[in-house]
């Protein structure tokens, strides 16, 4: 995967069709350009590696230094990497994630460059970069959620994409008659489980009242929230998720669906590559939007963006815009979200979607099917001590439904004492 | 000499006063600035709200209201079951003590290979407790661990350990044990080697064996290691975040949180950053060492006052 992608980048670079190369011409980048990212995982490890490589390639007299942290730890790392003697680039998320650095004063503001003409490609993200007027990030991929299933298994049992909740839970009984679980998770690492919930909830509610619950207008022991609780009872009693979820990362959630025990999984679309490395060919593979629950409510999407920032304490600053401008472009934007690199969708608008089932699927999703709105997912959407809490308390929730009443008053004490 | 004694400098006629001081002085420097400073820095912080990165906000005693149910709150939830755990630790993991006297009493002879035996015995001790967490998360895997297949060749139903609330805490400290005990032994091995064979032979004599034997001849001599034994153990029992946070990231649902795995994860972790909450359990956890601290303080110093 690393090869081909190198080689189509070299190419690229040989072409000389970066939308960068004119800027460069200006005056040469010279000096050090250090980045840290989070793209640890082999796919994305790769696309990075190749990223700097081709930057650096591009600007000989440039040295790039990259540095690749974990993905997990790097959520906490970040506070101590921008503080004392901070890179030029770093990896982080759009929206409200980005309020500690942006308040703190550590993120660089980066208005003069969305100002450029080019970026208007990025616009239909431009209000996640955007806090308090300026914008502090730009955005190199974003990904679809939804239910990836064994088409395979569901053909045997004559089963198909369900679109609302009826078909839904018929289907599953089907699966359930013959052995096969309905759902594979694992809630080990908790931020799973809000997944369901984001969906359940926005297709019970709506997507406005879910991101008022997110903003702490709503509480949670209102009977809307109850509702939605309700429909994913139902699901819990039939036994439709793997049994022992709580002890699993979601990675060792996967063999379940590869071992054919388990028949779907609802997941962003980066677990697509893990499963192709599982052994699942495109041809037992595929993907629906999460039924409708309520029909009276439209389709709300969780796609979130992942992005790039610059720290205020940034030393190249010129080099680290450059780079800024270099990954958003459409050609490296087609290039890293491609099946080969990312498997991701590009946000740049010019960019093209590869030839890819999932991506083609998010894409059309995304663009024609998300009237209620795109959430961000539960972590990034809610204020960071009530995700915590929330997700803990739906977790329970998946383990022991019958504490509902107990969960919920917690979560309420949590949401008053924080949205005071 | 006796005519130079008016010209000595100031530091010649106050030497013996002064040097010891001097020898202390690097010491006494970092212990204040890397323990009795941060200790009242986490105090001052645990009066404030903070997020570590902006400005602080004095918010009185509120963070130990909320903590401790002070007032008209209720007692902070996470906060009653990490003490318990904590509780639960401290005494399980004195287990360790006789399991670790019994290895060492087993081990304690020469017979062939008995330094393999030894190093065998002594090998969890060595290695990681990351990789000990690990290694034990593996062992109770609800489906594929080497627990529920045993259980299972017996027909006992598959047990998910670590997924339980109920007995999650009760695994991890389990995994703890292992290593732990390792170390005791190791302690009572060099301790028994210290046992004065006059002593034995002489309770030989007058017909002392078996537990008797132990009891009353050869444990009061191991009491200097029964000792370290102890604080090392309860030192142990209080550090147990490293197996918390690789087996069950404090859960399911925070169900196997101790108050340092609580304080890390409400002042440093992901969605954490809450610095006065995490400083106010901070603050509370170390009155519960400063006990302990205290006691074996205290017990030292009467034995130093008994050897005069």
């Amino acid at each position: 995967m690393h090869s081909i992608l190198k080689t189509s980048l070299a190419a690229l670079v040989a072409a000389g069709v970066t939308a960068s190369s004119a800027a460069a011409d200006g005056h040469a980048l010279s000096g050090e350009l250090n980045i840290i990212s989070d793209m640890s995982n082999p796919a994305p490890r790769a696309v990075m590696e190749g990223l700097a490589e081709d930057f650096g390639a591009l600007h000989p007299g440039l040295e790039v230094n990259l540095t690749i942290v974990d993905r997990e730890a790097w959520k906490t790392q970040i506070r101590n990497a921008l503080g004392a003697n901070p890179p030029d680039v770093v990896n982080w998320y759009a929206a409200n994630r980005m309020r500690p650095y942006v308040d703190a004063g550590l993120f660089a503001d980066i208005s003069d460059l969305w100002a450029e003409p080019e970026f208007e490609a990025l616009a239909s993200t431009k209000g996640a970069m955007t806090l308090d007027g300026a914008q502090w990030g730009v955005p190199y991929t974003y990904y679809q959620w939804g239910v990836y299933y064994r088409k395979d298994i569901f053909d045997q049992y004559g089963l198909s994409e369900p679109s609302n909740w009826e078909e839904e839970l018929a289907n599953c009984q089907t699966l359930l008659d013959n052995g096969v679980k309905c759902y594979t998770i694992g809630t080990k690492f908790l931020w799973t489980a809000g997944g369901w919930f984001d969906y359940i909830n926005s297709r019970t509610n709506g997507y406005d009242f879910h991101i008022a619950l997110a903003r702490g207008e709503v509480e949670w022991t209102d009977d809307r929230v109850r509702q939605t609780f309700a429909n994913w009872r139902q699901l819990i009693d039939m036994g439709a998720f793997i049994d022992d979820h709580q002890t699993y990362s979601w990675q060792e959630a996967l063999p379940f669906m590869v071992n054919g025990e388990a028949a779907s999984y609802l997941m962003g679309n980066f677990a697509v590559a893990a499963m192709r490395d599982g052994g699942l060919t495109d041809d037992q593979l595929d993907f629906y939007q999460f039924p409708v629950i309520n029909p009276d409510v439209d389709f709300a999407e969780d796609a979130p963006t992942d992005t790039f920032h610059i720290p205020s304490g940034a030393q190249n600053m010129d080099a680290a815009k450059e780079f800024l401008r270099f990954v958003t472009s459409a050609e490296v934007q087609t290039e890293i979200n491609s099946g080969a690199g990312l498997g991701q969708l590009p946000v740049n608008a010019n960019a093209s979607i590869d030839d890819d089932k999932f991506l083609a699927q998010g894409f059309d999703m995304l663009s024609n099917n998300a009237g209620g709105g795109i959430m961000q997912f539960f972590d990034r959407d809610f204020e960071a001590e009530m995700a915590s809490v929330g997700m803990e308390g739906l977790q329970e929730f998946m383990v022991f439904p019958d504490n509902l009443d107990d969960i919920l008053e917690r979560l309420e004490e949590t949401r008053q004492r924080i949205y005071q | 000499m006796a005519t130079a004694a008016p010209n000595r400098g100031w530091y010649k006629r106050n030497e013996i006063a002064i040097t010891p001081w001097l020898f202390l002085l690097p010491a006494m420097i970092f212990f204040a600035v890397y323990v009795i400073i941060p200790i009242g820095q986490s105090f001052w912080i645990s009066l404030h709200e903070w997020d570590g990165l902006g400005d602080k906000t004095w918010v009185g005693t509120a963070n130990y209201e909320r903590l401790l149910g002070w007032g008209d709150a209720n007692i902070d939830r996470k906060f009653e079951t990490s003490f318990w755990n904590n509780i639960k630790w401290l005494v399980l993991y004195l287990l360790a003590i006789p399991a670790g006297l019994f290895i060492a009493l087993f081990l304690n002879q020469t017979v062939t290979g008995i330094r393999f035996y030894k190093s065998m015995f002594f090998f969890p001790f060595v290695i990681s407790q990351v990789v000990v967490g690990l290694v034990f998360s593996w062992f109770y895997l609800p489906r594929e661990g080497l627990l529920n297949a045993v259980l299972g060749f017996f027909g006992a139903g598959p047990v998910n350990i670590l997924g339980d609330p109920t007995l999650a805490t009760y695994g991890i400290i389990a995994a703890g044990l292992w290593p732990q005990t390792a170390y005791c032994m190791i302690l009572y091995l060099t301790g028994l080697n210290a046992v004065d064979p006059e002593q034995v032979e002489a309770a030989r004599l007058d017909g002392a064996k078996g537990h008797k034997m132990l009891w009353y001849v050869i444990l009061p001599q191991l009491k200097p290691a029964t000792f370290i034994a102890f604080v090392v153990t309860i030192i142990g029992a209080l550090r147990s975040f490293d197996l918390i946070s690789v087996m069950t990231n404090g859960g399911p649902f925070g169900s196997t949180r101790v108050l340092s795995f609580y304080m890390f994860e409400e002042s440093l972790s992901e969605f954490g950053f809450r610095m006065g909450f995490g400083a106010a359990i901070a603050v509370v956890l170390f009155f519960i060492m400063l006990g302990f601290i205290a006691y074996f303080l205290y017990s030292m110093y009467r034995d130093e006052k008994g050897a005069h």
